[in-house]
């Protein structure tokens, strides 16, 4: 059973929340007590219809202003897949937030209200899901009941996005669009009967038909970040080392020559462990254990790669970078760089760039600094070696996230270029 | 859920993967981690994934209990077994401990319970051992106020959770840089729902304490729920117990989990009755009925 996450965005009121808490019922993914919760929670606002958006707007100061304020993780199930939707605000802070929440996504919704059509956040949304590489792109163009249900709205929203996406788009990247109404369950998981004229899937069946394409991940060259060294020590064990760690990208097998980043050692792979179970081979997103046949060494941080396929060894860095702090980016700051799990001091020595994302257009001149939910991009230099690959090559092992050594806050996402 | 779908035995093996990446971070990124360890069917599934993510070394943390004395006997007897089986340090403290420091107060009433009062002695624990990072067994799915917490979520010198305060995650890359005084909650289960948990418990077979399944015990009946009787139960007058076949979903304090109606056996049963049940885990918990922010508010406060 594999899992599909999802990102979901939209702006202030185009019923993203009513979306999400009527898929989830259509789904019967909510109980009976939380539906009685949500009953009286309505009739406390003095609503006469059941106000599906409460069932994710859980912070209290999100109820009291009828906003979203944070990512919020939403689960269901069908026989089919297990779906992990994040959810994220559609006002304040929100390229940070979009961009949280849609890292690990496969599939980005944009939800537009047919009554306003193309926003300024519309251009965001592309924006980041390009950005990000999500492969599939579902545009629901929602509150359709509002303007009577028309193809003729629907065809001209549809044209101006398109538009929209064919500038920003990546080569691959599927882009849908669906009729909808989420008040009234058109076109949610099943085919609505209000728009005869729409032929394509509910976004419940555009959903389940999506093939996630795990395997690609599995195609792209092998990278095994080590998290931790694992010696027992033990009587049974005692000359025992084992490199924990999750495959971040392709694949392993036992006898395959590997090549330790950054000491250049080689060796071969002498076992694959999961909790003892002996694997041949162990692929993309798998938590194991490997030994190698030589005494090598091997430490948190390094990273254990094919000979014939290495990644560059970086200390200098050219990066898209989002911005996520109240505290603007400059150049010349110094910052802590974590890559996977690996990490290094960094220092800012340009910013090359800011990209004003709804006109499209690149600065390249007179910028100072980068501040809250801003993107540009930057060169850095690091103390140690990283061992990345580009993200549009290799998007598992082509980010880092830039730290506060002062506040320890994570203040930036960046996309190796 | 979809009651008819066959999903027995299906657990998304990546969610394993997943957690037993987190446990590596924990104790590749901290000096003194814990477990924390509450004898229910979460943190068990915790004990498991922390075996695997080290094997075959020992499990590099302690397992904590706060004890409330209103613990279920089963419970207590299955933490005592789990640390032995599992060759982990068991630590235990104690909220009696708590109120006769005078540091907490029994409540009073017919729904009083140590449930927010276990908040202070594990701050102590916390304090006592130093430990930066805890890890707990909270999922996102259980209620709307987790829904939004971090997988790494930094709590400041009271161990209080701030919603806006929060760290992006971004794809898996998990910091848990803090400052002195400062800790971590870590819930590496954050992902799975409580299906995938018993799904898990099935694929591994693990073991778990007999009172999630089926058999018989005094209960009285109160607010629509069946409260399993007991001497740490404040009862009316007209509130006389009752034998009754139950089985209990969710395993907190006997004076804040009610049981359900139950002749589930096995875990195939379990499975089936939360597929086909209208009540979600957490409906079973008395502490989060008391408001609509219940949770969150005892969140800020430091509560896991």
């Amino acid at each position: 059973m594999d899992i599909l996450r999802i990102a979901t965005a939209g702006s202030v009121d185009d019923g993203k929340s009513t979306l999400i808490g009527r898929l989830l019922y259509e789904t019967k993914s909510i109980t009976k007590d939380k539906i009685e919760a949500l009953e009286s929670a309505s009739k406390r606002k003095g609503l006469d219809f059941l106000d599906l958006s409460l069932l994710t707007d859980g912070l209290i100061a999100e109820r009291e202003q009828g906003i979203t304020i944070d990512v919020a993780n939403i689960y269901f199930s069908t026989p089919q897949r297990k779906y992990i939707i994040a959810d994220t605000p559609g006002h304040f802070e929100y390229t940070r937030n979009m961009v949280t929440g849609a890292s690990n996504t496969k599939v980005s919704m944009i939800l537009i209200d047919a009554r306003n059509g193309v926003l300024e956040q519309t251009f965001r949304h592309f924006f980041i899901a390009s950005m990000l590489r999500i492969p599939k792109v579902i545009v629901c163009v929602n509150k359709m009941d509002l303007v009577g249900y028309s193809e003729e709205r629907f065809n001209a929203i549809k044209s101006d996005i398109q538009a929209i996406a064919d500038k920003v788009s990546f080569d691959g990247q599927e882009v849908t669009f669906i009729p909808m109404s989420s008040l009234y369950g058109q076109n949610l998981s099943i085919k609505s009967t209000e728009m005869p004229w729409f032929g394509g899937n509910s976004l419940l069946e555009e959903l389940e038909q999506f093939d996630s394409q795990f395997e690609i991940v599995n195609l792209k060259p092998a990278r095994f970040p080590v998290q931790f060294v694992v010696r027992p020590k033990t009587e049974e064990f005692h000359d025992y080392r084992g490199y924990a760690g999750k495959i971040a990208s392709g694949t392993f097998s036992v006898g395959e020559e590997i090549t330790v980043l950054p000491t250049g050692q080689s060796s071969k792979i002498a076992t694959i462990e999961k909790f003892g179970t002996q694997l041949q081979t162990a692929g993309a997103k798998e938590s194991v254990v490997i030994t190698l046949e030589t005494d090598v060494d091997v430490s948190r941080g390094n990273m254990l790669v094919k000979a014939n396929n290495q990644p560059n060894q970086l200390k200098e860095i050219t990066a898209r970078i989002c911005w996520m702090d109240s505290q603007a980016l400059v150049s010349g700051r110094t910052y802590i760089l974590q890559h996977g799990i690996n990490d290094s001091k960094a220092k800012i020595i340009s910013l090359n760039s800011k990209i004003d994302v709804v006109n499209q257009e690149t600065i390249e001149s007179g910028i100072s600094e980068l501040k809250l939910n801003e993107i540009g991009e930057i060169t850095l230099k690091t103390a140690k070696p990283i061992f990345a690959d580009k993200y549009e090559d290799n998007p598992a092992n082509g980010a880092f996230i830039l730290v506060d050594d002062q506040t320890n806050s994570t203040v930036g996402v960046g996309f190796v270029l | 859920m979809n009651s008819n779908t066959p999903k027995h035995g299906y657990f998304p093996r990546e969610l394993e993967d997943e957690a037993i990446y987190i446990m590596r971070e924990v104790a590749a990124q901290f000096e003194k981690p814990a477990l924390l360890f509450s004898g229910g069917k979460d943190s068990i599934t915790l004990v498991r994934l922390a075996q695997k993510a080290f094997y075959p070394g020992k499990i590099p943390f302690p397992l904590v209990h706060v004890d409330t004395g209103h613990n279920f006997p089963e419970t207590i007897e299955f933490r005592d077994w789990l640390a032995k089986e599992t060759g982990a340090e068991l630590i235990v403290r104690y909220v009696q401990d708590s109120i006769n420091q005078g540091k907490a107060k029994e409540e009073t009433g017919k729904y009083a319970s140590r449930n927010v009062l276990q908040t202070v002695t594990l701050l102590d624990a916390i304090e006592e051992f130093k430990f930066d990072a805890c890890i707990g067994g909270a999922r996102r799915d259980e209620e709307k106020a987790r829904a939004k917490e971090r997988i790494f979520s930094v709590r400041d010198d009271f161990g209080q959770w701030d919603a806006k305060r929060q760290r992006p995650e971004l794809f898996d890359m998990l910091n848990g840089r803090i400052a002195i005084g400062e800790n971590v909650r870590v819930f590496p289960i954050s992902n799975w729902t409580e299906l995938d948990v018993w799904n898990y418990i099935k694929e591994e077979k693990m073991a778990i304490p007999s009172i999630y399944y089926s058999h018989k015990r005094q209960v009285i009946e109160r607010d629509g729920m069946l409260w399993a009787d007991s001497e740490h139960l404040n009862k009316d007058a007209d509130e006389i117990p009752f034998e009754a076949t139950v089985r209990f979903r969710t395993v907190g304090d006997m004076t804040c989990t009610a049981a359900v109606a139950s002749e589930a056996v096995e875990l195939d049963d379990i499975i089936g009755e939360i597929l086909s049940a209208e009540i979600s885990e957490r409906g079973a918990r008395i502490d989060d009925k008391r408001s609509e922010a219940a949770m969150e508010k005892r969140k800020q406060q430091g509560y896991f």
